[in-house]
């Protein structure tokens, strides 16, 4: 049984729609969403359909920083082109589809996985975690042996032994991780609408629940097609130029 | 969410389970035997009880864990547990499965028959012949393994073991690195990890993803072979392991003065201080060893003794402030030394066919700058009974052919200054040279082949192609360079 990892889609079609094909013949059967369904991109009402109609079937969902702004308001700590793309996204949505958002926990937990878009230690706070030491403290936080966090947007797994060493790794695209019971792990798959580590393929992962083995993907998609959408929108230019960077 | 903080997953310790026993079935293996109790594991010999490929001879190996925590213990087991079912081919125990940590951990693996190296340390010196074969062996299975993006890290005799059909088999990989897995021992010890004797300089610095440590270890067990000697002790201490940042060992033929220069050039380049100044990669070093004559002596074939006093106390005052290279991958160091091979048909191929090769692969090199070169010609034979050429003709035959190809990559060799030992020759005598080739270019661990096809038609129709079939059955890239135009119906 394969879980697909999802986060971070930000309201692009495009992306989502590539690595939900990706996913799918790769033999994913569970799935579970970090958070960030939208802001930044073009297609927030369908992208968060397709996230409603998963969580109906029974997939795992949780809350995200621009989920949460678009429905109680963008706080202060967002930069200006983010709260633009919030303030034009609460006008795109349907009722039932803010409605869904509001409802959505801030973390879920199955098995021994936590899922949550921040960190363990302050979920609504939405620290970043950085490095080692706010991924040490988030794993400090949890009973739960594997965290999957969405929010910063760079692929990256941190480890934590029994005897409280912990590492870090800048994953390699498609080369499958045993995430070995003996330590705790922090994976975060990375943004799938919003790339930033200088790939502009999207990134997700896929967590194998027989073997217990983690592996990122990059997928290719339609950059074109994404910023043209966001451009027609009227949405800052900024954030389509970037996802040709990727950063 | 706010749980209070606690150790999730404690190592697992052993003993709550009480001590393994014969008989005793964990998942689907039954413990037949135990055939080794080591520091750090015990082996042991299982069946398989769910009936699949029962022909395989399997070993389970279990961590111990000596009273509660052990870091070096469970740390070199999850390495191995993460990193062997990534390795494949002859030249590892094939993965069969493992153990979780919460019930048992375990690696079950296939069971290599034999005894390893280790054995015949203590019958050193050993016969050159004997060395050499051990050297070409373990080189070849190394540059396997860092192909697959891993470094060994633990070189030495009791880590290597040999197949029935003659093939080098690494096992250990408790120290290793996966350029592609997250290297859980980066951050685990302050001290330097490895076997003291073979640990190489950056290994001691804590470099731990260089392909060329390996070779450096290769170079201690080949100089222990074959002069009976440690090059540098058998030190307890840092400050030991740290003395070969700076001592040179003693040259040796200084020990055995019957061991021939070429070999001195090869071990002593094996153990330089800088990786730069070792063989690049493993199947170079593989290369040389079955090419003694073609292989470049330096000062190094020659020396008898070790540097006089000012230049050792010069190294020593480098090696103090020294800092580790720069960090690279296994991955990236592999794919920038790679052996190339040109076949030169030097006496069927036409000036400009001959001119086109010789320019296509000087742009190779050029962007290769770590390649070697093996320029190779095959000497047709008769396919059955003896030639018509008498041995002296023969002979005669095969310095003109070696005269033609080193006449040929002269520009090749001289534009980009390749006399430093990266150029060798090879004059193949074969019924096919199809054949000879392709055998040729999986022996010495070619990456890239560079070949004329030949351009009269009524010759390929009757004669086959022999690019066709290089191309067709080679293990590596091949180009195949064509005179433009000359391409006749």
């Amino acid at each position: 049984m394969k879980q697909a990892l999802i986060t971070d889609m930000h309201a692009n079609r495009e992306a989502f729609e590539a690595v939900l094909e990706h996913a799918d013949a790769q033999g994913a059967t569970q799935y579970a969403f970090l958070g960030d369904y939208v802001g930044y991109g073009a297609d927030p009402d369908w992208v968060v359909d397709q996230v409603r109609e998963f969580v109906a079937q029974g997939a795992v969902a949780v809350m995200g920083n621009h989920d949460a702004a678009v429905v109680q308001g963008a706080g202060s700590g967002m930069r200006e082109d983010a709260r633009a793309a919030v303030e034009w996204t609460r006008t795109r949505l349907r009722p039932e589809q803010l409605d869904f958002l509001a409802k959505l926990p801030m973390h879920q937990q199955r098995g021994d996985c936590l899922y949550v878009h921040a960190n363990a230690f302050d979920p609504g706070g939405w620290e970043y975690i950085l490095g080692r030491s706010e991924a040490v403290r988030s794993l400090q936080s949890t009973r739960q042996r594997l965290t999957f966090c969405g929010h910063m947007h760079e692929p990256m797994l941190f480890h934590l032994s029994g005897t409280g060493k912990a590492g870090d790794f800048a994953p390699v695209a498609g080369v499958p991780i045993p995430l070995l019971s003996n330590r705790q792990w922090l994976a975060i798959p990375g943004s799938v609408g919003q790339p930033r580590d200088g790939n502009p393929a999207a990134a997700y992962a896929m967590l194998d629940l027989a073997s217990a083995e983690l592996t990122f993907h990059r997928v290719p998609y339609n950059i074109e097609g994404a910023a043209q959408r966001i451009r027609e929108a009227g949405l800052p230019d900024r954030l389509a130029a970037r996802l040709f960077e990727g950063e | 969410m706010q749980e209070p903080a606690g150790q999730a997953t404690e190592p697992t310790v052993q003993d709550k389970h009480g001590p393994l026993e014969a008989g005793q079935v964990i998942d689907q293996f039954r413990l037949e035997e135990r055939l080794h109790q080591g520091g750090m594991a015990n082996l042991w010999r299982v069946t398989r009880l769910d009936g699949i490929e029962p022909e395989l001879p399997l070993l389970m190996k279990v961590p111990r864990i000596k009273g509660g925590e052990d870091p070096a213990t469970i740390v070199g087991f999850e390495v191995e547990q993460m990193l062997m079912p990534r390795l494949s081919g002859p030249h590892v125990p094939r993965f069969v499965a493992r153990g979780d940590w919460t019930r048992q951990a375990y690696v079950v693996m296939e069971r290599v028959p034999g005894d390893s190296l280790r054995p015949r340390l203590d019958h050193a010196p050993l016969p050159l012949d004997e060395v050499v074969d051990i050297g070409i062996k373990v080189a070849t299975a190394l540059h396997d393994l860092h192909r697959q993006h891993v470094v060994h890290l633990d070189v030495k005799p009791s880590n290597i073991m040999f197949r029935a059909s003659g093939e080098a088999v690494l096992v250990d990989f408790g120290l290793s690195r996966h350029d592609h897995l997250p290297d859980l021992l980066e951050e685990e010890f302050s001290l330097p990890m490895g076997t003291g004797p073979y640990m190489s300089p950056e290994q001691v610095q804590f470099v731990r993803n260089d392909p060329r440590s390996d070779l450096f270890a290769l170079g201690v067990m080949l100089y222990h072979l074959s002069t009976g000697e440690r090059p540098f002790g058998q030190p307890s201490s840092v400050a030991g392991l740290r003395r070969r940042l700076y001592i040179e060992p003693v040259p040796p033929r200084a020990l055995r003065p019957e061991l021939p220069p070429w070999w001195q050039e090869v071990v002593l380049r094996c153990l330089e201080v800088k990786p730069e100044r070792r063989y690049q990669s493993a199947a170079q070093l593989a290369l040389d060893l079955q090419n003694p004559g073609e292989i470049k002596l330096t000062a190094r074939a020659n020396k008898l003794q070790t540097s006089g006093l000012m230049k050792r106390l010069r190294r020593w005052f480098v090696a103090l402030g020294a800092e580790p290279p720069t960090q690279q991958s296994c991955t990236e160091q592999v794919a920038r030394s790679p052996i190339i091979l040109a076949a030169v048909d030097v006496q069927g191929a036409t000036p400009g066919l001959l001119a086109k090769l010789s320019e296509t692969v000087r742009r190779v090199l050029e962007i290769e700058p770590g390649a070697r070169l093996a320029c190779v010609s095959v000497m047709k034979t008769a396919r059955i009974g003896m030639d018509e050429l008498t041995d002296e003709q023969g002979r005669s035959h095969h310095v003109k052919q070696l005269v033609a190809l080193k006449h040929w990559v002269r520009p090749v060799s001289q534009a980009l200054k390749l006399e430093d030992g990266r150029l060798t020759f090879h004059v193949l005598e074969a019924p096919d040279p199809a054949t000879a080739l392709i055998e040729f270019a999986a022996k010495m661990g070619v990456d890239h082949i560079i070949m004329g096809a030949r351009d009269n038609s009524v010759l390929r129709r009757y004669l086959g192609s022999v690019s066709a079939r290089v191309v067709a059955e080679s293990d590596c890239s091949v180009t195949v360079v064509r005179e433009m135009g000359k391409r006749a119906g």
